[in-house]
């Protein structure tokens, strides 16, 4: 057991999926002496050399077009994407080709690649450093789409994400890649694709969240509790995978609470918040005590670092809706 | 049948002030005029003081992550000085030079980085877009910038500036065969620094040259002395009169370096050498312009000095009217987001600041906003 970031996990991850199969190779801007922006691949490059830790030219196209032929032809690469804000030029590459290769040769081809992304808001970033698109790469049939938000899972959920047999959009939530240490095993262990994990019991209200926000929500049950709640008895589920949705243990959880509050970054329009309050309209409608709520991102652009905080889910904002939740 | 070739082609690189104070006066008769020549250097030397004091405003907490123009202050300075001041500049974000001289105010510089969009917010009359920061992105908008204007028979041309990186992005190609088979009046200036992020520009382009990926579009290309602002001067305008004479596009590789790291975030230790960097120092493009002022006796160290308090005085007040903006209003991230904002949900969600729709009421969504800002006809 060693006391990790997030980083830190990754990086972990990713040297001993190397180690134990030379199909796995890592291609990205930055990546390879300079150990990425956010030294995610640090030290990778002088371990197992140019040949597996591949600085490319500065292509997201040429990135991830490259990686489908790689995994194409059985490797298992692990294409990095500087930041999420940069997928668009891979995103014709990811939704035209990576997501359908399989279904539209019925399976004669297979794409089992995992991109890795920084994602999200909260660390004063400048433009597009700070985006939250995991809706439509959700709403891509073909692709899975994971969210770690601690470094246990996210070392847990690399190693599945890189065995798996089809693409799957790895997010890294920036905004907690350093922002505390948890226990990680040294042992490879996996933890499955499209798992959610119950964060902290409770009885009287359900929040699901993944990602950096997961912090957020933990902030607002704190206080909830603090506060001597009553009817705040919240149990938190991170979803940790987006898609596939585990909807059973969100439906086991709301069927108790009757109560329910949705959490992400990404704007309130057609975000991932909107999928899941429909699949619980639809399967626990005779349980519901109240209106689903989302607490989310604006409809805008996410603004530039001053106003960031202001467009966030922060705790304020959470524990407004708890008090409101709670009270309906 | 014989086999012959059917291209033959060659890249240009010009020089005209080089590092060690030789002038080609051949060259370089006529292109800037004495006056000019200091002005340029007065300007390079108070963008140089402001980007040494944009970097401690990041280190003391001020400012967030900002890329240094240290080193580069010729490319667009030099091309900002040739062209028309109602001809495009169409930039990434290392051209504050460029962008100063054609009469942005440096604040506006500042306010972006400092996480505020209204340095984005390009003043009335200016022809200059936004900093851009996707890679790569901002050579189609220039070549379509450049179509307007000859759609419109405008005399305006339109230049771009990017990195030695940008030109691997599929966008860089795709405006270069654009702006070919349009005919269009636009200008591809590539600052070749060597590096993006930490990848040396042989990675970008295992040609001998970046100029010649211009030929396989059609247009011409050169290469050149991107620290020798009379170089940069010199190309420019060969390149503005085939585009305003011509209505055809130019690609000019300029090499020049980056003096400091990537950004503010970034640690150039980590992949490059103390030696590169000491060569480069050696190539300074403000030494080499203020060296070849004072050999022409146009230039002495009282003038130095009396510049060097001015610059320190003018960025003093650029911080200060930087910092002394009011902070942006909450609803200012709603309030520029479509011309009339007319969905009830943005709406709602401005005026109460949130997305739980417990609390909220739908009175709240009110009518519709007409956004500020002007429309361009
Ligand atoms: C599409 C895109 N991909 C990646 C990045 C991250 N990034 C920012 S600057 C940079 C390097 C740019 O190099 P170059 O074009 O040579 O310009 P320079 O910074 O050297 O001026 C990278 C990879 C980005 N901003 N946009
Ligand atoms: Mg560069």
């Amino acid at each position: 057991m060693a006391n990790l970031t997030l980083v830190q996990a990754i990086n972990l991850a990713l040297i001993q999926e190397m180690e134990a199969d030379d199909r796995v190779i890592l291609l990205g801007e930055d990546i390879g002496k300079n150990g990425g922006v956010f030294r995610v691949t640090e030290g990778l490059w002088q371990r197992f050399g140019p040949e597996r830790v591949v600085d490319t030219p500065l292509a997201e196209s040429g990135i991830i077009g490259t990686a489908i032929g790689l995994a194409m032809a059985g490797l298992r690469p692990v294409p990095e994407i500087q930041f999420e804000g940069f997928l668009g030029p891979a995103y014709d590459q990811i939704c035209t080709h990576a997501a359908r290769m399989r279904t539209r040769t019925r399976g004669a081809f297979s794409v089992p690649m995992t991109i890795r992304v920084p994602v999200g808001g909260g660390i004063h970033a400048p433009e597009l450093h700070s985006d939250s698109p995991e809706a439509i790469y959700a709403h891509t049939p073909g692709l899975k789409v994971v969210m770690p938000s601690s470094p246990y899972d996210a070392k847990g959920l690399l190693i599945s994400a890189i065995r798996d047999p089809d693409p799957v959009i790895f997010f890294e939530p920036k905004r907690i890649y350093r922002a505390f240490r948890e226990e990680v095993p040294e042992d490879e262990y996996t933890i499955p694709i499209g798992q959610a994990r119950v964060v902290t019991e409770g009885d009287d209200i359900t929040m699901i969240s993944w990602g950096a926000p997961v912090i957020q929500c933990m902030q607002a049950i704190e206080k909830a509790s603090a506060s001597g709640g009553a009817g705040k008895s919240i149990e938190l589920i991170d979803l940790r995978t987006i898609k596939p949705l585990d909807i059973a243990t969100i439906i086991t959880s709301v069927k108790k609470t009757g109560r329910v509050i949705v959490v992400h970054e990404a704007p309130k329009t057609a975000g991932f918040g909107a999928e899941i309050a429909t699949e619980i309209m639809e399967h626990c409608f005779l349980y519901l005590e109240a209106p689903p709520q989302r607490v989310t991102g604006f409809d805008t652009i996410m603004p530039y670092y001053k106003l960031e905080l202001d467009y966030l889910p922060e705790e304020p904002r959470i524990s407004e809706a708890i008090e409101q939740l709670a009270a309906f | 049948m014989p086999i012959k070739p059917v291209l033959k082609t060659q890249i240009d690189h010009v020089s005209i002030l080089d590092e060690h104070g030789n002038f080609d006066a051949k060259l370089g008769k006529g292109l800037i005029p004495d006056d000019d020549a200091v002005k340029l250097y007065e300007h390079m030397v108070v963008c140089r003081q402001l980007d040494e004091v944009a970097f401690k405003l990041q280190r003391s907490g001020r400012m967030g992550t900002y890329p240094q123009n240290m080193g580069q202050e010729a490319t667009s300075t030099g091309a900002a000085y040739a062209l028309n001041k109602d001809d495009w500049i169409v930039t990434a974000y290392r051209e504050n030079p460029g962008l100063f001289w054609r009469g942005l105010p440096m604040e506006y510089i500042l306010w972006h980085w400092m996480g505020d969009e209204r340095g984005n917010q390009i003043p009335e009359g200016l022809y200059v877009t936004p900093i851009s920061i996707p890679i790569g992105t901002q050579m189609l908008h220039a070549t379509g910038l450049a179509w307007a204007a000859k759609y419109r028979k405008e005399d305006r041309i339109a230049c771009t500036f990017f990195g030695d990186g940008a030109t691997s992005e599929g966008d860089f190609h795709e405006a270069a065969n654009f702006a070919a088979n349009l005919n269009l009046p636009v200008i591809f200036f590539c600052q070749n620094n060597g590096w993006a992020i930490s990848v040396p520009s042989c990675i970008q382009c295992s040609a001998p040259t970046i100029a010649q990926r211009g030929i396989a579009y059609g247009m011409d290309c050169v290469q050149c002395d991107g620290n020798d602002i009379f170089a940069v001067v010199k190309v420019m305008k060969d390149a503005i009169k085939r585009a305003r004479e011509d209505k055809r596009p130019s690609f000019i590789e300029a090499l020049t370096y980056r003096l400091g790291d990537h950004t503010t975030a970034d640690d150039a230790r980590r992949y490059r050498d103390a030696e590169e960097l000491d060569q480069w120092k050696l190539r300074d493009p403000i030494t080499r312009l203020g060296e070849y002022l004072k050999k022409k006796k146009l230039w002495n160290s009282g003038k130095e000095e009396a510049l060097q308090a001015r610059a320190k005085a003018e960025v003093a007040e650029v911080v200060k009217r930087a910092e002394g903006i009011a902070p942006p209003a909450k609803s200012e991230m709603f309030d520029s987001m479509y011309a009339t904002i007319d969905d009830p949900q943005l709406r709602i969600q401005r005026e109460t600041m949130r997305t739980s729709s417990l609390g909220q009421d739908q009175s709240q969504a009110g009518e519709d906003i007409e956004a500020s800002g002007r429309e361009r006809t």
